[in-house]
């Protein structure tokens, strides 16, 4: 904090806001932004991952795999956003500890379920006890990469299952004319015809999860939405040194050009993306850039 | 006699990790960080207010290391059962209905009233339309009176909602209306009879953890009798605020 800051009260103008907008507070304000690009980025290429894993599980011939992947696209596509965000992380860190419990603490004798107590020992706790407050925040940030890319992955695996179901079967039937294995037909001609197929589902998967990250708060992560609501509610001189009135709607503007810039923005790299994997293709846009060429 | 040797040093190694249980360890203090003068945000990001310098204190006394993290109102007591937490300190009465699925310490803020504020005095408080914070005892008070309630997340918002006429009044606690009402410039004021609800905010825990318990409510006693408590009270609520005997 700058040394002209010391005593706001006494200040004007563009100083004030210049303070005001460098406090402590602020600064974990702006940290919540790299937080919600941070989660995007580790996010959208593990709810891929999960996506392409489930999409050749449904495809496989082993049926107890098939009936794996059906079974995780219909149950997390069928369960609301919101229901599984809250059970699914208290079952999934209950889950985690439960084992380590087992692990960790064989001797332990005393019932883990006590009324609506959750009770293991200590060693088997996650994150321990005794760690400091930023492995619990990493922790908590990493429970909420892995439901979003579980919820986000059993979208992505349906869009992608249509995908490669989509690639022409002439194309498919060739291969398996120039004598191509069932691997070797679907790494080398099935998977990169599909992605152009597959772009328009998986860029609405990408809008979606954009938006849907003010859920981080529901799993404990402060985010732009928890920061926005507390600063920009009134304050009184008796709790800050820089009082204000009700600004939400300002703070609320702010995350509306935030969110409309990033998704324009995304936008803009998927058009190009989507030009670039029609290249060739034998689609109507492939045919279209051909033409044009 | 070799298994006699084994079994008494697998009970030694029990027994280490039983001490190591209940020693070293830090404890998690939940609060919500939205309801001033009990436990705001400063401008810092810190958890700050009564509760904090209370909270500290406590620790102090009873030798415990603890770290302050906030919580959402809505799902305080599930995270502080699931363990996410130890102790719930966070302007929290002492009822029944919560006692049945939490335990709570003896109060280190006494029974206090609770109040309405609006626009006006004459806001229709029976037939109207009140706004309290969800699953607070206020909040069930108002559903009880009559009156339409218009529930909110955060206390700061149930006084946004007055402030735009979306509802007649607030429901809260007295001291955390005092401040917003004084410092509203006359926009705010008091209505109506104060009403006394609950029993005093307490510390909650764990049905389970009754060693802190016992810990805590030692702690707490001590500063109830060399007047630490009282002298936090005022400094926090005011001279006019309620303290113990």
């Amino acid at each position: 904090m700058p040394e002209y800051c010391i005593d706001p009260p006494s200040l004007e103008g563009l100083i004030w806001l210049g303070c005001y907008l460098t406090t402590g507070k602020h600064l974990a304000f702006y940290g919540a932004f790299g937080t919600v690009l941070l989660l995007l980025a580790i996010t959208a290429p593990t709810a891929l991952a999960f996506g392409f894993g489930g999409a050749m599980a449904a495809r496989a011939r082993n049926a107890p795999l098939r009936w794996f992947g059906k079974g995780y696209i219909a149950v997390v596509r069928g369960v609301p956003d919101i229901a599984f965000f809250l059970f699914f992380v208290i079952a999934l860190d209950q889950g985690f500890e439960y084992l380590r419990h087992k692990f960790k603490c064989p001797d332990w004798d005393e019932p883990i379920r006590q009324g609506s107590d959750f009770l293991v020992c200590q060693a088997a706790k996650m994150p321990l006890g005794n760690s400091p407050q930023w492995v619990h925040e990493v922790y908590g940030f990493s429970l909420a990469v892995l439901t979003f890319a579980i919820v986000f992955g059993a979208f992505a695996a349906n869009v992608l299952y249509g995908a490669m179901q989509a690639v022409p079967r002439s194309q498919v039937e060739t291969a398996e004319a120039y004598g191509m294995t069932r691997r070797q037909t679907f790494w080398r001609i099935t998977v990169p015809q599909m992605w152009v197929y597959a772009l328009p589902g998986l860029s609405n998967l990408w809008m979606v999860l954009i938006k849907a990250t003010p859920l981080l708060f529901l799993l404990g992560v402060e985010d732009i939405v928890y920061w926005a609501r507390d600063l920009g509610a009134a304050k009184t001189p008796r709790f800050t040194d820089y009082p204000h009135g009700d600004w939400r709607v300002y703070y609320f503007l702010v995350l509306l050009v935030f969110y409309l810039a990033f998704t324009r923005l995304s936008e803009l790299v998927l058009d190009r993306l989507m030009s670039r994997l029609t290249r060739g293709q034998a689609t109507t846009g492939g045919e279209a850039q051909r033409k044009a060429a | 006699m070799k298994s006699l040797i084994l079994t008494t040093a697998a009970l030694a190694l029990t027994a280490t990790f039983a001490m190591a249980d209940g020693h070293g360890k830090t404890i998690r203090m939940g609060t919500e960080g939205a309801y001033p003068p009990y436990n705001f945000l400063n401008d810092a990001g810190e958890v700050d207010g009564f509760e904090r310098a209370v909270g500290d204190e406590l620790c102090k006394r009873a030798e415990l290391t603890c770290e302050w993290v906030t919580n959402e109102w809505d799902s305080i007591i599930p995270n502080l059962t699931s363990g996410n937490y130890d102790t719930i300190i966070a302007g929290m009465s002492i009822t029944d209905e919560r006692d049945e699925v939490i335990d709570f310490t003896q109060n280190y803020f006494p029974p206090a009233a609770s109040a309405y504020a609006a626009k006006s005095e004459g806001a229709d408080l029976t037939g109207g339309v009140v706004a309290a914070q969800t699953s607070t005892i206020q909040a069930g008070h108002v559903a009880e009176s009559g009156a339409t309630l218009l529930e909110f997340a955060t206390y700061d918002d149930t006084i946004a909602a007055v402030m735009s006429g979306e509802a007649d009044a607030v429901f809260a606690d007295k001291d955390a209306l005092v401040p917003t009402v004084e410092e509203s410039g006359g926009e705010l004021v008091f209505a109506g009879d104060d009403v006394p609800l609950g029993g005093g905010i307490g510390i909650g825990l764990r049905e389970s953890d009754t060693e802190l318990k016992e810990k805590f409510n030692t702690a707490i006693t001590s500063m109830k009798e060399d007047g630490t408590l009282n002298e936090l009270i005022i400094k926090w609520f005011g001279e006019d605020a309620k303290t113990f005997e």
